[in-house]
C-alpha cells in the first residue's frame, strides 16, 4: 500500500486505524456499562439517559467537538484536572481524537449490545445462579459469552464509523499532520490542495475499502458466533 | 426433613404454602397448573422472594423473614431442573455438566463419571446443547444440577413438554436417582401418573394454598386429591411385599393387607415391596364370597365407609385388614346390596387393571 501512497497518506492511515482502536477501547466498557443499565433496570430518568446516550447521533458533530473542547479543554473542568492530576493533555493528540470519535460512536456501540443484550435469556442466568455462580461469575462465563456477537458487530461498526469521523476530531483536536490529521481530515486536506486530487482519490478509495471491510467483518463474525451457538 | 412455609403476594394470585416432608425422600408437589407450583419453585431456589416465611433443609435455614435470614440463589445449594432445561447454549453437554461441578459447595456425594452413567450421558458427552432431543436436553439439566452436590434437587415438571414414549424414556431415569443417590427431591407435577411412579409423600397444591398432605398411601383416600385428579383416575395405593411370581402364570403375588394381589409386574423380586394402584372405578363390590369367576383377585374386607361421589354413584371406602381401599359404584347398587359401614364385603378386581411400581427404598 505504502508503493503507491505518499509517506503523510500512510501516515494518515496508520494514525486513523490507531485513533480507531483507541476509540473502541475507551467506549467499550463504558457502552457495557450504559446498554446494561438500560435493558436491565428500571429507574426514573431511564428515558432521558437513553435519550442523551443517542445525542451525537443528531447534534452536529462540530458541535460536540466544541463542548468536548469545553469540558475536556486544558482550561476546561475535566481537561483541566486531568492535565493537572495525571500530565494528560486531550487537546491536539491523538487521545483526544480517540476520545472524540469514542463520543460519536459510543450510541451505535451501546445499541449494538442493548439488541445483544436483550437476547440473552435471564433464565440462563438464573439456572448458572441456582448452580453456585455468583453476579461476577455470571457476567464473564453466560452473559458475555452469549452477547459476543452483538459485542464484536458493535465493536468493529464503532471502530469502522470511528476510522471516518470528522467534525468532531478536526474542531477538538485540530488538523495536525502525524498527531490528529487522520483519514478524513488527510482527505478534507488534499481537497483544499492545489494538484490534491489524485491524493484525494486514493484516501477516498482506502475510507470507502475499509469502511465496506468493517461492516462485511462485523456481519461474519455475528454469523459465525451465531451458527457456534445454533441458533 | 424439608420445611417450606412461605406467603407471597403477586397481584390478585395469593400463595401460602406450609409443608414438612422427610429426606431423603421424593416430595411431589402436587396440583393443577396455576395452583402456584412455579412461584414456589421459584421462591424454594431463591429467585423470587417470598413475602414472608421460612425454609429449611435438615435443619439448614435458607430462608428465614423474621430472623432477616435469606440466602442467595447461588449458596442455597438447590440444584434446579427447570420446565424448559435452560442449557448453556454456548457450551458442550460436558461444559453444561461441569458448570456446576466447578461450583460445587459442599462435599462430593456423587460425581461426573456416576452421573454419566447414571443418565446414560456417556455417548451426548461432545454434543452442542441444540444438538440434543427434548429428552435428552432434560437428562443433561438433571446431571448438571446434581453435579452441584445439591441438598435438594428441585425438579420443576420435567416431563412436561415431551411427548408420551420420551415420558416413558425418562421416568426410569428418575426412579434411578431416587433409589441410588440419597438427594432429598421436590417433584413439581399436575400429572398423577407421574406422581405415582416418584413420590414418596404428597403435598396438594390448589389456588396457591396447601390443602393436603402426606404419605401416598394415606393421600390416595384424600377426597381433596379427588376433586384434582378427577372421578376417573381416583384409587387408592397401596404398598405390598411381593412373594413370588408364578413361573406358569408369569403373574406376581403381592400381600395386602389380610390378603393378596396377583398382577403383572415383571421383575418383582421375592420379599420388594411394591406400590399397586387400585383404581376405584376397576373394582367390583360382592356380599358373599364369589366363585368360578375370571377374575383374579378377590379381597375380603368390611365396608368402612359409603361417600355419595358425583355422577349418581357411590364411593366405598372398604378395609382389607389394615389397608383401606376405594371403589365406585352406582346408587343403585350400594341400595341393592345394603352397603353400609360394618358389612362384610367381596373387592374383585381383574390382574390386567392392576399396575406396580417398585416403591422407593426409603419407604
Amino acid at each position: 500500500m505504502t508503493m503507491w501512497l505518499s509517506a503523510d497518506e500512510s501516515r494518515a492511515l496508520q494514525l486513523s486505524l490507531t485513533v480507531a482502536l483507541r476509540s473502541v477501547l475507551f467506549s467499550l466498557p463504558p457502552a457495557l456499562l450504559v446498554a446494561w443499565v438500560l435493558t436491565r433496570r428500571r429507574f426514573p430518568g431511564r428515558t432521558l439517559l437513553d435519550a442523551f446516550v443517542h445525542l451525537p447521533l443528531v447534534l452536529p458533530p462540530v458541535m460536540v467537538g466544541y463542548l468536548l473542547l469545553l469540558l475536556l479543554g486544558n482550561r476546561g473542568p475535566i481537561g483541566g484536572w486531568l492535565q493537572r492530576e495525571f500530565g494528560i493533555a486531550l487537546v491536539f493528540t491523538r487521545n483526544g481524537a480517540a476520545v472524540a470519535t469514542a463520543v460519536m460512536s459510543f450510541p451505535l456501540m451501546v445499541r449494538a449490545m442493548r439488541l445483544s443484550l436483550e437476547t440473552v435469556e435471564r433464565g440462563l442466568e438464573e439456572a448458572a445462579c441456582t448452580l453456585g455462580a455468583g453476579a461476577i461469575d455470571r457476567l464473564a462465563t453466560i452473559t458475555l459469552p452469549l452477547m459476543m456477537p452483538g459485542l464484536l458487530a458493535g465493536a468493529v461498526t464503532a471502530f469502522s464509523a470511528a476510522l471516518g469521523e470528522f467534525g468532531a476530531v478536526i474542531t477538538f483536536v485540530s488538523n495536525i499532520p502525524g498527531e490528529t490529521r487522520t483519514l478524513p481530515l488527510a482527505l478534507y486536506t488534499a481537497l483544499q490542495t492545489p494538484d490534491g486530487e489524485a491524493a484525494a482519490a486514493r484516501l477516498a478509495i482506502i475510507s470507502f475499502t475499509l469502511g465496506l471491510s468493517g461492516l462485511l467483518l462485523s456481519e461474519w463474525f455475528a454469523r459465525r458466533v451465531r451458527v457456534l451457538l445454533g441458533r | 426433613m424439608f420445611e417450606v412455609a412461605v406467603s407471597k403476594r403477586r397481584g390478585t394470585f395469593h400463595l401460602d404454602a406450609r409443608f414438612e416432608s422427610p429426606t431423603p425422600g421424593v416430595v411431589a408437589l402436587f396440583g393443577r397448573s396455576g395452583s402456584g407450583k412455579s412461584t414456589l419453585v421459584h421462591i424454594v431456589a431463591g429467585l423470587l422472594d417470598a413475602d414472608a416465611g421460612r425454609i429449611l433443609i435438615d435443619g439448614r435455614c435458607l430462608l428465614d423473614t423474621e430472623k432477616g435470614v435469606k440466602v442467595p440463589p447461588q449458596r442455597r445449594r438447590i440444584g434446579v431442573v427447570f420446565q424448559d432445561s435452560r442449557l448453556f447454549p454456548h457450551l458442550d453437554v460436558s461444559g453444561n455438566l461441569n458448570y456446576g461441578r466447578k461450583r460445587a459447595k459442599a462435599p462430593f456425594f456423587v460425581t461426573l463419571d456416576e452421573v454419566v452413567d447414571l443418565l446414560g450421558l456417556t455417548s451426548l458427552m461432545e454434543r452442542r446443547t441444540h444438538q440434543l432431543s427434548g429428552g435428552e436436553a432434560k437428562r443433561v439439566a438433571i446431571g448438571r444440577a446434581l453435579l452441584s452436590q445439591p441438598s435438594l434437587l428441585l425438579l420443576d415438571e420435567p416431563l412436561s413438554g415431551l411427548d408420551a414414549s420420551r415420558r416413558g424414556e425418562l421416568l426410569p431415569y428418575l426412579e434411578r436417582l431416587r433409589d441410588e443417590l440419597a438427594v432429598p427431591m421436590a417433584y413439581v407435577s399436575h400429572d398423577f401418573d407421574e406422581v405415582l411412579r416418584l413420590a414418596t409423600h404428597l403435598v396438594l397444591l390448589d389456588r396457591g394454598r396447601t390443602v393436603a398432605q402426606g404419605d401416598l398411601t394415606t393421600m390416595s383416600l384424600n377426597p381433596d386429591l379427588r376433586a384434582i385428579i378427577g372421578a376417573d383416575a381416583v384409587g387408592a395405593i397401596v404398598d405390598g411385599v411381593v412373594l413370588g411370581t408364578d413361573a406358569q402364570s408369569g403373574l406376581t403375588r403381592v400381600a395386602v393387607g389380610r390378603n393378596h394381589l396377583e398382577l403383572e409386574s415383571p421383575g418383582a423380586v421375592a420379599g420388594s415391596t411394591l406400590r399397586v394402584q387400585l383404581l376405584a372405578r376397576d373394582l367390583i363390590v360382592a356380599t358373599s364370597a364369589p366363585r368360578d369367576m375370571s377374575v383374579r383377585n378377590v379381597l375380603e374386607g368390611t365396608v368402612r365407609d359409603v361417600a355419595a361421589d358425583s355422577g349418581g354413584s357411590d364411593l366405598i371406602t372398604i378395609d382389607i385388614g389394615g389397608t383401606l381401599i376405594i371403589a365406585r359404584i352406582t346408587h343403585a347398587a350400594t341400595r341393592e346390596l345394603q352397603l353400609a359401614p360394618g358389612r362384610g364385603a367381596w373387592v374383585l378386581v381383574k390382574a390386567v387393571s392392576l399396575r406396580g411400581y417398585a416403591t422407593p427404598k426409603t419407604v
